[in-house]
């Protein structure tokens, strides 16, 4: 055998609610190198990364450590073994100075008092030898995020890590501090360290990373040595589509304008432009796709016309009216769906009854209610209908949601919201982690409400779904429009990828096209 | 019946079953007669229509109390003020026996209205510091429940305190204050009625409404609820104002249906006790009944091994703490959950 320091065999990792995050991960860890792990968001990257820090324990599969047997059983358990993280979100104690913040749960006592001097000499000693430049007495809420992560890393270290597993580390870096950081992992490579580098990153992938290891939607796709792939075969595994959908779609005319996003722009809490300058116009009977990596700010796009989030800067309007004083409810109540991101936090309430979740946007009606009552003959009706005719499979309305596989949640959902013929429909990754065959139903009846003279906003980061399913295209990057394709057929995947990835961009003219020829 | 279902029953069942096991275990350790003791325990309280009315009579503040807190744990609000409420509301329901002498069915119709008026002032102050500023409501209400106990002790010992009584109890109300015995050789008295009544109430109100409705999913997934464009601040407060309604109501019925005289000398304990009834009931209303006739039935059983045997009633004490224990542990059982839900899903697909 190979001198893999650690090995995953066939990791099935399935969660409470019935969400199988991995379904066959596959992954071999050599001694000394730099290892990326590269997939999209919800591939099942980080509940892998969780497995092997022992946060959480797999269904089933099996783990080697140096050629031996093991289970991870908690992080303890993982520290002990070597094996140290670096979280995207810093687990540091604000008030405390880096010394304190490092012995933490490992302080040298003398007697019963903590010894300070031993610890800022330990500390000391570690900073010489990785040269990592930080001054132990400094409070940690004083520090720049690239130092954060500075102490994190010792942390690790400090705890006698040999494997380092850092979690999309350059998300919140600068450039500058990228390239600092990138310069002490190759030191501790030299040092005899492994790192575990988890991005969706390509361009970092290939700058420091020896071998990559793509995960696709719970699965490994392979593990290649960086230097035989170009970004663009790594994009194509990544991103690349892999059952080809096809729907016949007919030619729709596009009707008046519903939404229009006019100059929209939002700040983050650090004080950085998430959405800058965003223009586009949604049409009736029209569905505009927005393709992009995730995390490109679509999010916070769907958050401010959802009306989620009101301090932005800009004009959101839904037919004529301005969205920046209306309520949630009032929004809906104009006609608006919403097919939400995360399901299980939004989109229902997984400990109520199928029934109760399929009344969410119209349990006031008139329909269901007879006075003070529900009415609960024709509650039952409704949703036996909608359970028949969207094809939930489940054994009555009145099962719990969470009992349900993940595609048939997402069916409900669906239901729930297509089934009031809306005016706008916002379908935000309508198909993730959903079957086949549920995506397919999911797809026609999309379509169908398209042709029903509903104005679709899907947002996608499945470019096969984002293709197929949209009339026109905007991708996004970076918080900014950097394509507008007013008919999905002048472009292709590859091209797409290169605006996906931030390498091509637009004229702004072209992009402008995306509200004026609307 | 579906896994979910199962298991919260299998998870009570067993919960119930294992501190009753402990409780025996502790006898047969503790007694000396060990036999003896566990059918006073067990046994006796049903062996006297006194004893089993004994049973009915408690169980009516717990229903009051066990309702309150089951609308407030559905809300996703962990108030336990109706402790405060009780004994405030109590008291005040004792004021109007004293002072008022009216007409036999207005007098305790008064007195009872006063109390969950009360009782939905404070709830309602409650859930507004919650859903105004986020505040921790266990805090608030804990809080809320010395101050009222210190505010009703300062007003029964200075205002209402019969001084030709040795304890601090109050004057004595007027009989037309006090509800109807309407069981004969029990104490039992027509705050089962309204106790009922209102369990079939909240019932409709919490399953079968629209406002019950957005409690319910609020609860259950707060996103959820403003996903669908619900106004989580006015659900809370409706919850709070309802489940206060009801704690004053039990603590008047308690001490008009119970009582000649108020003679709390402490807080009564019941409001707390809602919130292991809650929590055995699964927030159901139906199930609140059956929960509080529990607790009762083992607090009696317990007295009655206290009088007649060498172990004290505060074992059942270890036994409730066992109980909430399990019950409140997310974990217990939580592998078996995970096997059924495993099987449900595979078989779904």
């Amino acid at each position: 055998m190979d001198n893999y320091i650690l090995e995953l065999k066939n990791i099935m990792k399935l969660y409470n609610n019935g969400v199988v995050a991995n379904k066959k991960v596959n992954f071999e860890l050599k001694e000394g190198e730099i290892h990326a792990i590269v997939g999209e968001n919800g591939a099942g990257k980080s509940t892998l990364m969780k497995i092997l820090f022992g946060m959480e324990q797999p269904t089933s599969g099996e783990i080697f450590f140096k050629g031996k047997k093991t289970n991870i059983e908690g992080s303890d358990k993982a520290i002990e073994m070597g094996i140290g993280m670096v979280h995207q979100h810093f687990m540091l104690v604000p008030s405390f100075t880096i010394a304190q913040n490092m012995i933490l749960g490992m302080e040298p006592k003398k007697g019963i008092s903590i010894d300070y001097n031993k610890a800022t000499d330990m500390i000391k000693d570690l900073i010489k030898v990785y040269n990592l430049k930080v001054d132990p007495n400094m409070k940690t809420e004083d520090l720049s995020v690239g130092m954060k992560q500075k102490v994190e890393i010792l942390k690790a270290l400090l705890r006698g890590a040999k494997i380092l597993i850092l979690d999309e580390p350059t998300a919140v870096l600068t450039p500058q501090e990228t390239d600092e950081l990138f310069v002490q992992l190759k030191k501790l490579k030299e040092n005899g360290h492994t790192i575990i580098f988890i991005s969706h990153k390509l361009r970092e992938v290939k700058s420091i990373c020896d071998r990559v290891t793509v995960i696709k939607k719970g699965l490994t796709m392979g593990t290649y040595n960086v230097s035989d792939m170009t970004e663009q075969e790594i994009s194509n595994i990544m991103i690349g589509r892999d059952v080809v959908l096809k729907y016949d779609k007919r030619k729709n005319e596009k009707g008046e304008a519903l939404l229009k996003v006019e100059n929209l722009s939002y700040k983050g809490i650090e004080g950085n432009y998430i959405l800058k300058d965003i223009n586009f116009t949604l049409n009736r009977g029209n569905i505009l796709g927005i393709a992009g990596i995730e995390g490109n700010g679509q999010r916070e796009l769907i958050s401010i016309i959802t009306g989620n989030k009101k301090n932005y800067e800009g004009n959101v309007f839904l037919g004529e009216k301005s969205i920046q004083k209306l309520s949630i409810g009032e929004i809906k109540n104009y006609g608006m769906s919403y097919i939400p991101e995360d399901r299980m936090t939004d989109g229902v309430a997984k400990e109520a009854f199928i029934m109760e979740n399929l009344i969410g946007n119209r349990y006031k009606s008139s329909e269901l209610n007879n006075g003070l009552l529900f009415d609960m003959n024709k509650i039952n009706k409704l949703s036996e209908e909608l359970v028949s005719s969207y094809d939930v499979v489940c054994k009555d309305i009145e099962q719990k949601v969470e009992s349900l596989s993940g595609g048939n949640i997402q069916k409900i959902v669906v239901a729930r919201e297509c089934s009031i013929d809306p005016e706008v429909l916002i379908a935000e990754q309508p198909t993730r982690g959903v079957d086949v065959g549920a995506a397919h139903f999911i797809h026609e009846e999309i379509i169908k409400l398209r042709d029903d003279k509903t104005a679709v906003l899907l947002v996608s980061a499945d470019l096969n779904e984002a293709m197929e399913l949209s009339d026109s295209l905007i991708v996004m990057f970076e918080g900014k429009i950097v394509a507008y394709f007013e008919d999905v057929k002048e472009t292709d995947e590859e091209e797409l990828g290169l605006y996906m990835l931030g390498i091509k961009r637009q004229s702004e003219e072209e992009i402008r096209r995306a509200i004026d020829e609307c | 019946m579906n896994v979910e279902k199962r298991f919260e029953i299998v998870r009570t069942f067993v919960a119930v079953t294992i501190s009753l096991l402990i409780g025996f275990a502790i006898i047969l350790f503790a007694s000396d007669e060990p036999l003896s003791t566990l059918y006073y325990f067990i046994i006796s309280p049903s062996t006297k229509m006194r004893y089993l009315g004994n049973v009915v009579e408690l169980a009516i503040p717990l229903i009051f109390s066990g309702l309150a807190t089951s609308i407030l744990f559905q809300t996703g609000l962990f108030n336990l003020g109706s402790e405060g409420v009780f004994y405030f509301s109590g008291l005040l329901a004792s004021i109007i026996g004293i002072k008022f002498s009216l007409s036999f069915i207005f007098h305790p119709i008064l007195a009872i209205l006063i109390g969950s008026l009360f009782g939905m002032i404070v709830m309602l102050l409650i859930g507004f510091f919650k859903a105004k500023w986020n505040a921790s409501e266990l805090v608030i209400s804990l809080m809320f429940n010395s101050i009222f106990f210190g505010i009703g002790a300062y007003i029964l010992n200075f205002y209402f305190r019969d001084p030709n009584v040795s304890g601090v109890y109050s004057f004595k109300m007027n009989e037309s204050v006090f509800l109807n015995k309407i069981i004969p050789g029990t104490r039992i008295h027509t705050g089962l009625i309204i106790a009922l009544l209102t369990v079939f109430l909240v019932y409709l109100f919490l399953y079968r409404t629209r406002w019950g409705y957005e409690i319910r999913m609020t609860g259950l997934n707060k996103r959820f609820g403003k996903y669908t464009g619900m106004n989580t601040t006015k659900v809370i407060l409706i919850a709070s104002i309802l489940a206060g309604a009801i704690a004053g109501m039990g603590g008047a019925v308690e001490i008009i249906g119970m009582y000649d005289r108020f003679k709390w000398s402490a807080l009564p304990g019941l409001g707390f006790d809602g919130a292991l009834i809650a929590m055995l009931a699964k927030n159901k209303p139906k199930n609140v009944i059956f929960a509080a006739l529990f607790l009762a039935y083992i607090r009696i059983g317990a007295d009655l091994m206290a009088r007649m045997t060498d172990i004290p009633s505060e074992m059942v004490y270890i036994l409730q703490a066992i109980i909430i224990l399990f019950i409140s542990g997310k974990k217990f059982l939580e592998g078996y959950k995970e096997k059924s839900l495993l099987k449900e899903v595979k078989n779904n697909e």
